[in-house]
């Protein structure tokens, strides 16, 4: 990607303002009369418009110029935001993404979508308000010098005037602002009249034709105060331009000759309907009324700190944390010397730097880390979308947007829960009538939660519908040969079929799901991310699909422990306590391992025996309490030797098919440490438990 | 093979009493015995990982594939790390040499397909085999010795998967 390529710029901010312009219209459609909302989509409109106009994409800006003006009078409260408004007005947003993407190729629709929106947009107006469509595009600017001078009009329901003068930086007409379409956007604040200030046209043998010489005032009639909308307008230029604002007596009106300039009206051509005829009547030149008062306050608005962030490749972060990976490895050799040193200078400065180096290793992971909501918002739609096509009723509920996840992480997640969202709601939700029928309230509910668990982050979608049909999943896996007839299957075996490839119990296939394709996808994406998968389902309530991720890929805080001759890593967060391995306490279990912790019962693996190693443990053995989700686990371990910063290595992929351990990394005196799979481990404890137990009753 | 058709640019490593060859090309350093990190539960072909510059990097004994005897490392063995393709994805792996001799030039017409008979070690493993100074010299296929066992094919064992079967 070249990074210097503007267009590509504007590309990646209007596909952001296009995601907060669905976000928006989704929240609109549950609350029509919130003002914020439509205030925020209908800025995030403006600012596509603007640059989309100033990166030439004239396409993209002439169609949103008319949504927007559409979209305005809702804005105005002279339309609802009801359903149909949203379903068009996303709609027009697909159209706007398929514009910015394909600049050069033509995209049909836009028209149909336009009036569509135009209709509705007139059908939903309120209090019966008789207006006439507006024009089907912006007529052309007149921009035909008319030397016309305006009367004040007067003054009617409240409507004010306002005197803006401006001058446009120098450089505005080389970046490509076009100072008309900015009077056009004027005259939609209200009612205007132009007047073009010549006062700083230099002699014509020392002009630069490339320099914005002109000035303008805009007389502007209004009930609000304009200055917001004003802001909207110069958004692009507000920094370098003069600009002074002020409210209009009666008056600054009366006419103050100041020299003979020649007044150059442009007339403006509006498309908005509101907009009345406004006579155009003479009106003498006036003086540009100096407002300082109202400059001040622009003055101290613009330096208000504004919450700024920068765009940055993945790249380069991902090289940012390898070295800091580095640095970590590399600290940790200098403690350890540090260490078995007797240099209290030595020892201070291995300390300062350890603290310096855990600083910088969770700076540089929080720069990586992504709040989940960045994709939930994507669902919405799709469950929207859904909603429309399989006539079901559907209630999608989100919590936890706020969990952060790392922004590989993310976005390898995308996938496997627009699948898992598609499967709730196509094969779990059942229809309207059968969910009556069922007792149930018509409208189903998709949830979609994430909360942090341990050193894991679970995100679970559940539903409410009918639940996975086991005699179903046993059929179809028995025709499709992925079992045997008389195959004795757990519960969770079996909702694990569903995983199969080639798996799928829909029985037709539709157009969103049921091919057979996808649940695979989404085992295998989320073992790649080294997460796993929990189903569970209860006929006739609805069913919980839970992805259980590690929450970071990179850096973690580790427990070094040792087993025999080697040394391993635990994840410190999913560490909840260490006890001693009480003694002779096998004799007394009769062979069953678990430990009564505080009444409950532990099951505990010794990790000699997991990693098939020979000889006897350490006299006083440890056990080290692991949880994941739900479970825990104690791994006994001859020894605990401390806490340290883990740079986490991916085993290659001879190493891959190993479950035990997640990754390795290298250790302060540089030999490499494997990683335990706590995950993994708690699931086999979980089995021995099941298995023990079983018998035992 | 090197870009040069006729000769091949390899590093000869000694294992028990064999000469084998590695193509200059694929090898990135050699290095002295390190400290070794058992994986437990992973295959003794490719039972340990080292620490190359901060790299984590799985370390194989071709002894193994080839049945050969493991003895302990001694003052000349050495660890040759160098690139393999994993089941085509380029991976940086160490292997142990009992020692390492020298580059040299292998003719290429000097170089004879394995026969398939006639050798202690299995011929889907050997390339070819070369002549220098009137010894032989096996050139090792290194893309089928790292084959793991999901991208190998179901008729190829390793000899301590047909020895657990």
């Amino acid at each position: 990607m070249n990074i210097s390529d503007p267009t590509e710029t504007f590309r990646q901010e209007a596909r952001e303002l296009l995601d907060q312009l669905e976000a928006g219209l989704l929240d609109l459609e549950q609350d029509p009369s919130n003002d914020d909302l439509i205030n925020s989509t209908f800025r995030a409109l403006h600012t596509i418009k603007g640059s989309g106009a100033m990166f030439g994409f004239t396409a993209v800006a002439e169609f949103v110029h008319e949504f927007e003006t559409a979209f305005d009078r809702v804005r105005k409260g002279q339309s609802k935001a009801n359903t149909a408004l949203i379903g068009v007005a996303l709609d027009a947003k697909d159209h706007i993404h398929l514009l910015i993407e394909n600049p050069d190729a033509p995209v049909d629709g836009g028209t149909e979508i336009l009036v569509q929106l135009r209709a509705i947009v007139d059908g939903a107006a309120v209090g019966g308000h008789e207006e006439a469509a507006p024009a089907a595009a912006p007529a052309p600017v007149a921009a035909a010098p008319a030397v016309v001078v305006e009367a004040p009009k007067p003054v009617d329901n409240g409507a004010k005037r306002w005197r803006l003068t401006f001058y446009l930086p120098s450089d505005a007409l080389i970046y490509g602002t076009n100072p008309e379409l900015l009077l056009k956007e004027l005259a939609g604040i209200g009612p205007t009249t132009v007047l073009a200030l010549s006062d700083r046209i230099p002699d014509l043998d020392i002009i630069d034709p490339e320099v914005s010489h002109l000035g303008w005032q805009v007389d502007i009639e209004t009930a609000e105060d304009p200055t917001a909308a004003i802001d909207d307008v110069f958004l692009f230029l507000r920094d370098n331009m003069e600009l002074t604002l002020a409210p209009l007596g009666e008056e600054a009106v009366a006419p103050v000759i100041e020299a003979p300039a020649p007044v150059i009206e442009v007339a403006v051509a509006l498309s908005d309907d509101a907009m009345p005829e406004a006579p155009f009547v003479p009106e003498a030149p006036v003086a540009k009324a100096p407002a300082k008062k109202a400059k001040a306050a622009e003055k101290a608005e613009a330096e208000k700190p504004a919450a700024t962030s920068l765009r940055v490749p993945a790249e380069r972060l991902d090289e940012l944390m390898d070295r800091v990976g580095e640095l970590v490895i590399a600290q940790a050799r200098l403690s350890q010397i540090a260490n078995s040193s007797s240099d209290t200078a030595l020892k201070t400065i291995a300390e300062e730097l350890e603290r310096l180096s855990s600083g910088l290793r969770d700076t540089t992971m929080g720069i990586r880390m992504v709040p989940i909501g960045t994709i939930f918002s994507r669902f919405r739609r799709l469950v929207h979308d859904l909603s429309g096509e399989l006539g079901k009723q559907i209630e999608f509920i989100t919590t936890g947007e706020e969990t952060e996840l790392d922004k590989t992480v993310i976005e390898r997640l995308a996938d496997p829960l627009v699948h898992l969202i598609r499967n709730s709601v196509d094969h779990g939700l059942e229809s309207a009538e059968k969910r009556v029928a069922a007792g149930k309230s018509p409208k189903g509910t998709v949830r979609l939660s994430a909360v942090y668990s341990g050193a894991e982050v679970a995100i679970s979608v559940i539903d409410d519908g009918a639940g996975l049909n086991h005699e179903r999943i046993r059929a179809k896996a028995e025709e499709n040969g992925l079992i045997t007839a008389d195959a004795k299957l757990t519960e969770q075996e079996l909702n694990h079929l569903i995983f199969a490839p080639g798996f799928s119990t829909a029985k037709e296939v539709t157009a969103l799901s049921g091919r057979g394709v996808g649940m695979d996808v989404v085992k295998r994406t989320i073992d790649g991310l080294r997460g796993t998968i929990d189903v569970s389902t209860t006929p006739g309530k609805g069913s919980v699909f839970t992805l259980r991720l590690p929450l970071t890929l990179a850096i973690i805080d580790g427990m070094l422990i040792r087993v025999g001759d080697g040394r391993y890593t635990i994840p410190l967060a999913a560490v909840e306590e260490c006890v001693e391995l009480p003694a002779g306490l096998e004799a007394s279990a009769k062979g069953r391992n678990f430990l009564d912790i505080r009444g409950s019962l532990v099951p505990y693996l010794r990790l000699r025996e997991v990693f098939g190693l020979k000889g006897q443990g350490d006299e006083h053995e440890k056990v080290v309490i692991v949880s994941s989700g739900e479970g825990r686990v104690g791994l006994v371990v001859d020894q605990i030797i401390g806490n340290n910063q883990t740079v986490i290595k991916q085993l290659s992929k001879l190493h891959s098919g190993i479950k035990s351990f997640s990754g390795a990394t290298i250790l302060g005196d540089g030999t490499v440490a494997l990683i335990l799979d706590t995950a993994h481990l708690v699931a086999s404890g979980q089995s021995y438990v099941e298995r023990n137990l079983g018998r035992a009753a | 093979m090197s870009e040069n058709q006729d000769f091949m640019t390899a590093l000869t490593i000694r294992l028990e009493d064999e000469l084998f060859a590695v193509e200059a090309s694929r090898v990135r350093e050699i290095l002295d015995l390190v400290p070794i990190t058992e994986v437990p539960s992973a295959p003794s072909f490719v039972g340990g990982l080292i620490n190359v510059r901060g790299r984590v990097v799985p370390l194989a004994d071709l002894r193994v594939m080839f049945g050969m005897e493991r003895p302990e490392p001694d003052e000349d063995t050495r660890i040759v790390v160098m690139e393999v393709d994993i089941d085509g994805e380029p991976t940086i792996a160490g292997i142990l040499a009992d020692k390492v001799h020298d580059v040299t030039d292998i003719e290429s017409a000097s170089i004879e397909e394995a026969p398939k008979v006639g050798m202690r070690w299995r011929p889907e493993f050997v390339k070819g085999i070369g002549k220098r100074n009137g010894g032989f010299i096996i050139i090792p296929d290194m893309e089928r010795i790292f084959e793991t066992p999901g991208g190998r094919s179901a008729s190829v064992a390793t000899p301590e998967e047909r020895a657990n079967a």
